[in-house]
């Protein structure tokens, strides 16, 4: 025997319950859209996702695989436009690994006006993101550089000793550090 | 599937019954709150927005038929002014290529499914009266007027190179942010909020409706297959779409007001884009088949003279698929640089969707399997559906595998497989749901040898049009590119063909139309006979223009 049908008074204050929860819902969805951009950045962080690297203060100390080197590439760009040369000072270098090293890289200002640039940064292959520590880095900072000027940029980082116990870092031989110098526009805030 | 008593019958006259009084013109139409009103008000925008959509496909075809650049230049010109350059002219390709995908999935298919069939024959299947907010579901219509205006007048404001907005309807950053100057993406993107503005309202309406407003007796469990799908559907955009808003609007603050959320130079990420995309981006591919299931579901279940086999696997099947799509989305960005665990995590996932899928496929087999079976239109158009959407989904196999896709991403593999199942696989859904609620709709029947012809001319059409995009594509031929080597011609000139055979089938279709309204046969309740259990046949056709006052029983 099927129920008696809700009163009209009953299904509207129903619907209306119905309409806030659900009106909820979708505001939640959209605060997750934008709370994602804080909570990708993190991710990244933690997991070195895409080639993401760590960083450590300079007290730490690591253990030496003694007996186990990586080649490490530089790779520098700057964004189309951007009146700066950028390169490293060697290409290559070959690391223990567990030790810190410095690599310089070297920027110079072409045009006749300061330029404020930061850059960015990451490593390929993506899975050796997460063993690649940097200590120091000019990439941590925005540079400015006067007209003509010319500066060396030290890195010091050293890769983890973990990354030989990782099976997906199995057959890494070689880590590709890259930065993009981007200029720094008037307005235009660190997300 | 159940035994129905209702109070309005087929055979009742209800010329001059008070349930059957009408507003004036102006009243009835633009400020309607009837849910039959607006689901002919939607089903005439999806059909106008349809012909405009695949008009654009039918001036990309006509420069594909050949490698070189044919007509292109001389639309530029059109558009851009008689100076225009060829980069302008390539640039108008990429504004046809984004509005053709805009206009099909949210102008066409969503308001033609949701919208029309939704509104029409939810609230009659489940025995409520109209939906729980017929307020809301005006101001859902009438949002996508000028929703459908921007996008449409965007096409003539400048948008980087040309005029238009030229981003794909993915509107990926950077090309969005600093490589479209012009308010044209910005106009597009104002569309894509105040479209999906409308249907997340439309979405609450639907939910609230269905869980709410059900007549005495009809529980979740007994509801028709296509009140399931819509109510998937409807959590699936709720889910989904504010995502969407959110993605887009900080595409929109990169724009013009100096944020850096894609970009890279202030320490943003354009992946971070392509994640929220298609966070939103796949569920929609369900939204915009789910409904399609359920209305395949009807007519198979009507036309076998059977209940659907495994009526809870089927609606459970539609949960599961809904439940998977949102934790499949990296699969459209495999080659975005990913690791290996990650790819096979997506692939595995992805490929976890074919069970659920192949449970309905399989049901729906079953379904027909010893039924008395007769081949009306919609029950052809419904078959063509079940094999046409298989097609599609196995080819979606084959992609979902991180390692095949890293060679077939965005060549016309990728093409195929997606016209596949949405503009052979969802469109016909709606041909099927058309054919078989027009007599209700209407009150007029369709003529079935047009019906039949329209089905047989379209099915050659877009098979000649769409299956030879898989052998491009895994020759190598790339997307959205308005030319090509000359080692691609034949299939390309086969596929230009095919659209035509298909815009033919699309006249037999309007013409049939036409014929039917003006001059069809009286339509009875229930013309489809005793296969036909679900509420909608117990009412008059067309049906009152308020039905169930008072409500119906279900036992």
């Amino acid at each position: 025997m099927a129920t008696l049908p809700p009163s009209p008074f009953d299904r509207d204050r129903r619907n209306r319950r119905t309409l806030v929860t659900m009106a909820l819902v979708g505001l939640a969805m959209l605060g997750l859209g934008f709370a994602s951009v804080p909570l990708y950045r993190i991710f990244c962080e933690q997991t070195g996702f895409g080639g993401t690297t760590r960083r450590a203060e300079a007290s730490s100390s690591v253990r030496v695989a003694t007996g186990h080197t990586l080649s490490i590439r530089f790779d520098s760009n700057v964004q189309p436009g951007m009146p700066w040369q950028f390169y490293p000072e060697h290409p290559t270098d070959t690391v223990t690994v567990g030790a810190k090293d410095m690599a310089i890289f070297v920027a110079k200002n072409m045009s006749d006006k300061p330029v404020t640039g930061t850059a960015s940064f990451n490593v390929t292959p993506t899975q050796a993101g997460a063993y690649f520590t940097k200590i120091q880095c000019f990439c941590f900072t925005q540079q400015t550089l006067q007209p003509g000027e010319e500066v060396r940029m030290p890195v010091l980082y050293y890769v983890d000793p973990k990354i030989l116990d990782d099976p997906d870092n199995r057959d890494t031989q070689e880590i590709t550090l890259s930065y993009t110098f981007y200029p720094v526009e008037q307005g235009k805030k660190a997300s | 599937m159940t035994t129905i008593t209702a109070d309005h019958h087929g055979d009742h006259a209800h010329d001059h019954h008070d349930a059957d009084h009408k507003p004036a013109f102006f009243q009835r139409w633009f400020m309607s709150t009837n849910h039959k009103d607006i689901g002919t008000l939607y089903l005439i925008f999806a059909i106008v927005a349809g012909i405009i959509g695949g008009g654009i496909s039918g001036l990309m075809r006509a420069e594909l038929a050949h490698p070189g650049i044919q007509y292109l230049h001389t639309w530029a010109m059109f558009m851009d002014g008689p100076e225009a350059t060829l980069d302008q002219a390539y640039h108008l390709w990429n504004v046809l290529i984004t509005a053709h995908g805009l206009i099909m999935v949210f102008f066409m298919v969503m308001p033609a499914m949701i919208g029309g069939f939704g509104n029409w024959f939810v609230p009659i299947m489940i025995g409520a009266p109209d939906m729980a907010f017929p307020r809301m579901n005006n101001v859902s219509f009438w949002l996508l007027i000028p929703a459908f205006a921007l996008l449409l007048g965007s096409t003539f404001v400048p948008g980087g190179t040309g005029n238009g907005a030229g981003t794909g309807w993915t509107v990926y950053a950077p090309l969005s942010t600093s490589g479209s100057a012009g308010p044209a993406v910005d106009m597009a993107i104002l569309s894509l909020h105040i479209a999906g503005a409308s249907s997340i309202l439309g979405a609450i309406n639907f939910i609230t409706t269905i869980l709410n407003m059900r007549a005495p007796g009809m529980t979740l469990h007994k509801m028709p297959l296509f009140v399931w799908s819509v109510l998937v559907t409807a959590f699936l955009l709720l889910l989904a779409l504010p995502v969407l808003a959110a993605a887009i609007t900080m595409l929109l603050t990169d724009r013009n007001f100096g944020t850096t959320f894609y970009d890279a130079a202030g320490g943003g990420d354009p992946e971070l884009y392509q994640h929220l995309f298609w966070f939103f981006g796949h569920p929609e591919v369900y939204i915009m088949i789910l409904p399609g299931f359920g209305i395949i579901s009807q007519i198979v279940s009507t036309f076998s003279r059977k209940p659907v086999f495994g009526y809870l696997g089927m609606a459970y099947a539609m949960v599961a698929i809904g439940v998977v799509g949102f934790v499949v989305w990296a699969h459209h960005m495999f080659t975005t640089g990913m690791s290996v665990n990650v790819k096979m995590y997506f692939t595995a996932a992805t490929m976890v969707i074919a069970v659920p899928t192949g449970i309905k496929i399989f049901s729906w087999i079953a379904t027909i399997w010893g039924g008395s079976i007769s081949f009306k239109t919609p029950m052809v158009w419904a078959l063509g559906f079940i094999f046409l959407f298989t097609v599609g989904g196995v080819t979606g196999v084959v992609l979902a595998n991180g390692g095949v896709d890293d060679v077939l991403h965005d060549t016309y593999y990728v093409v195929a497989h997606f016209h596949y199942v949405l503009s052979l696989g969802a469109v016909f859904g709606l041909f099927a749901g058309f054919y078989y609620w027009f007599p209700k709709m209407s009150g007029r029947m369709y003529n079935e040898f047009l019906g039949h012809l329209h089905f047989w001319v379209f099915f050659a059409g877009v098979n000649m049009l769409f299956f030879p995009m898989h052998f491009l594509g895994l020759s190598g031929m790339p997307r959205r590119y308005p030319d090509y080597p000359a080692a691609f011609e034949h299939w390309n000139w086969v596929a230009t063909m095919g659209y035509m055979v298909m815009a033919s089938g699309m006249v037999i279709f309007f013409i049939n139309l036409i014929w039917s309204l003006a001059a069809g046969r009286k339509a009875e309740g229930n013309p489809w006979g005793e296969g036909a259990t679900t509420l909608e046949w117990t009412l008059s056709s067309p049906p009152p223009f308020h039905q169930f006052e008072t409500l119906p029983v279900v036992d």
